[in-house]
């Protein structure tokens, strides 16, 4: 392992802690939003998600407020207001759109009052752009375990539901015909969402949160045919997106001398990359299907 | 099941949605592979009896009987996302045990069912695609195979000829027919539009004012036995080889619905 961090500035890289935290927390954010972001976007609920990690932003101010582990925090908030979009028993899906904007802009709110009371009574001054930007260098080692926790527990909950899930996608209906217990499964999904954007809050920030939870499901989505190669793809793509992007963040220190760039424009950055490239490939596999000669439809 | 055998049966079976009654006494009994069509105009009640028979619903009085195991169901107006990474192939798997928790691994046997479904449906030529990518005929094959992959004893059909052009309609219709036979499964369908399916029906069951009456086509589709049924006179003309229903009595509710819908043209078998 020590030989590692004499490989020039990669070799830093490897060895340096806050990176490896990135790495770690990075990783277990991305795995797991992709997994969730994958049924968030084929349940069309991509606004709830957006929704919920904005929302959990609030509970990452809150953590500061009252000195305590940031994650749960933000977790805290997310899971209160996935509770009360989930047990609202909303069907149809203009209500279900105002109640999300209702539950976000009053997170919002809070997390206003929350972020000013952090600057003005605690004197935390970056606790802005941490909370809504993200900050994965400055992660503290003691957060990898709970992590941890939180991404075993969200993709559990997703494993457990993948197939009624899908059935319920199709259709409500289909799925309660077949004897699934679809208001169940809704539950448990919202909760694997919160999971999903506190751990993605705590690496790419609250607001940039949806693009780790949303885009790499939804390039996936674009070119996969089957469930299970979907899956695999926006794990592939949201990996890459953010240890690629924590890697070219710590380079960028070397671009541009101790002014390093944030670790959340990169992952962002290619994660639409990732996305224009899928939509490409999905154009292009239309494009050449739709020009292909028609049989039986030649003169002779 | 035997044949002779209940598949379903209604007894006084009463429905209200919230302070509307839309079901009132509605009584009728199937027998397996029976093949039944459920008439009656838009908001009649058909999708609600379909509703309360898998329990969507519950009934305010009356009872419903039911066979042991799974019942096979296709709903009304489902719209499938192009963009689903779901091949054909794929939603009739899911029929299988789509409702259970957990993952599962591949097995020969799932493999083998699924591509049976296929065959029996004729969707081999398509099962790779997405399903949100097939035309609505395709589309019908595929969630008919995911209803039956189970091997239900009742399927249930909630308009499942609605949009479907005039050529893909006689090939569900006769696809479902052979369906029920090959599957030992009683069929329960209901459809606003008859005449495609009078050829092969073993029964009717026509709703209207919230009360059904059930029988052979010739015996339900009778001016004297609709006019009952609606609380006013209807007339059931002969037209080109059609059976044509038209209102003619006083304003009510029922009324109303079939002025919506004021004919019905019925092709007698």
């Amino acid at each position: 392992m020590d030989s590692i961090c004499t490989w020039g500035h990669m070799g830093g890289f490897w060895c340096n802690q806050p990176v490896r935290v990135a790495l770690a927390v990075g990783g277990g954010a991305a795995l797991v939003c992709a997994v969730v972001g994958l049924s968030t976007v084929m349940r069309r609920q991509a606004f709830a998600g957006h929704a919920l990690a904005d929302v959990s932003g609030a509970g990452g101010s809150a953590s500061y407020l009252l000195g305590i582990n940031p994650l749960f925090g933000f977790l805290g908030m997310a899971a209160a207001a996935a509770g009360v979009m989930e047990w609202a028993q909303v069907r149809e899906a203009r209500e279900r759109d105002l109640l999300t904007g209702v539950v976000l802009g009053a997170g919002l709110g809070l997390a206003a009052l929350l972020l000013y009371l952090d600057m003005t009574v605690r004197n935390v001054s970056g606790a802005a752009i941490t909370v809504l930007f993200g900050s994965m260098f400055t992660i503290p080692p003691s957060i990898v375990p709970v992590a941890l926790i939180v991404a075993a527990a969200a993709l559990g909950a997703s494993a457990l539901i993948f197939r009624p899930l899908l059935v319920s996608t199709l259709s409500i209906d289909l799925a309660r015909a077949q004897g699934a217990r679809v208001r169940t499964i809704a539950r448990i999904h919202a909760m694997a969402l919160a999971l999903a954007v506190s751990l993605a809050a705590m690496t790419v920030g609250a607001i940039l949160s949806t693009a780790l939870l949303i885009g790499p499901a939804a390039a996936a989505l674009q070119v996969a045919r089957r469930p299970a190669s979907a899956l695999a793809l926006a794990v592939l793509i949201g990996l890459a997106a953010t240890w690629g992007g924590i890697a070219l963040a710590y380079q960028s220190y070397y671009w541009t001398p101790g002014r390093g760039w944030p670790v959340s424009f990169f992952i962002v950055m290619l994660i639409v990359c990732a996305y224009l490239l899928a939509s490409a490939v999905a154009r292009r596999r239309s494009g050449s299907s739709a020009t292909a000669p028609l049989s039986g439809c030649q003169e002779h | 099941m035997n044949a002779g055998e209940a598949a379903v049966a209604l007894d006084r079976v009463a429905v209200t949605l919230g302070e509307r009654p839309v079901l009132r006494e509605v009584s009728f009994r199937l027998e397996a592979e029976q093949f039944c069509a459920l008439i009656g105009t838009n908001g009649s009640g058909k999708t609600t009896l379909l509703r309360a028979i898998l329990g969507f619903i519950p009934v305010q009085a009356g009872r419903i009987d039911l066979p042991a195991g799974a019942i096979g169901y296709v709903p009304q107006k489902i719209t499938l996302d192009p963009g689903l990474p779901l091949r054909a192939r794929d939603v009739i798997a899911l029929g299988l045990d789509g409702a259970r928790f957990g993952t599962r691994l591949p097995s020969k046997a799932r493999a083998v069912r699924v591509q049976e479904m296929l065959r029996a449906v004729g969707a081999e030529e398509f099962a790779e695609q997405r399903v949100g990518t097939l035309s609505g005929g395709q589309q019908q094959r595929v969630l008919l195979a995911h209803a039956l992959v189970r091997r239900p004893k009742l399927l249930l059909l909630d308009e499942p000829l609605a949009n479907l052009d005039v050529g893909s309609t006689a090939e569900i219709v006769a696809l479902l027919r052979r369906l029920s036979h090959e599957f030992g499964a009683a069929v329960l369908l209901s459809a606003h539009d008859m005449n495609p399916l009078l050829p092969v029906v073993d029964r009717i069951v026509y709703l209207a004012n919230g009360c059904a009456v059930s029988g052979k086509a010739d015996e339900v589709v009778r001016t004297e036995v609709l006019s009952r049924l609606y609380g006013y006179h209807v007339d059931v003309l002969r037209v080109h080889g059609r059976v044509v229903v038209i209102a003619a009595g006083a304003r009510t509710e029922s009324r109303d619905a079939l002025e919506r819908d004021p004919v019905h043209t019925i092709t007698v078998p």
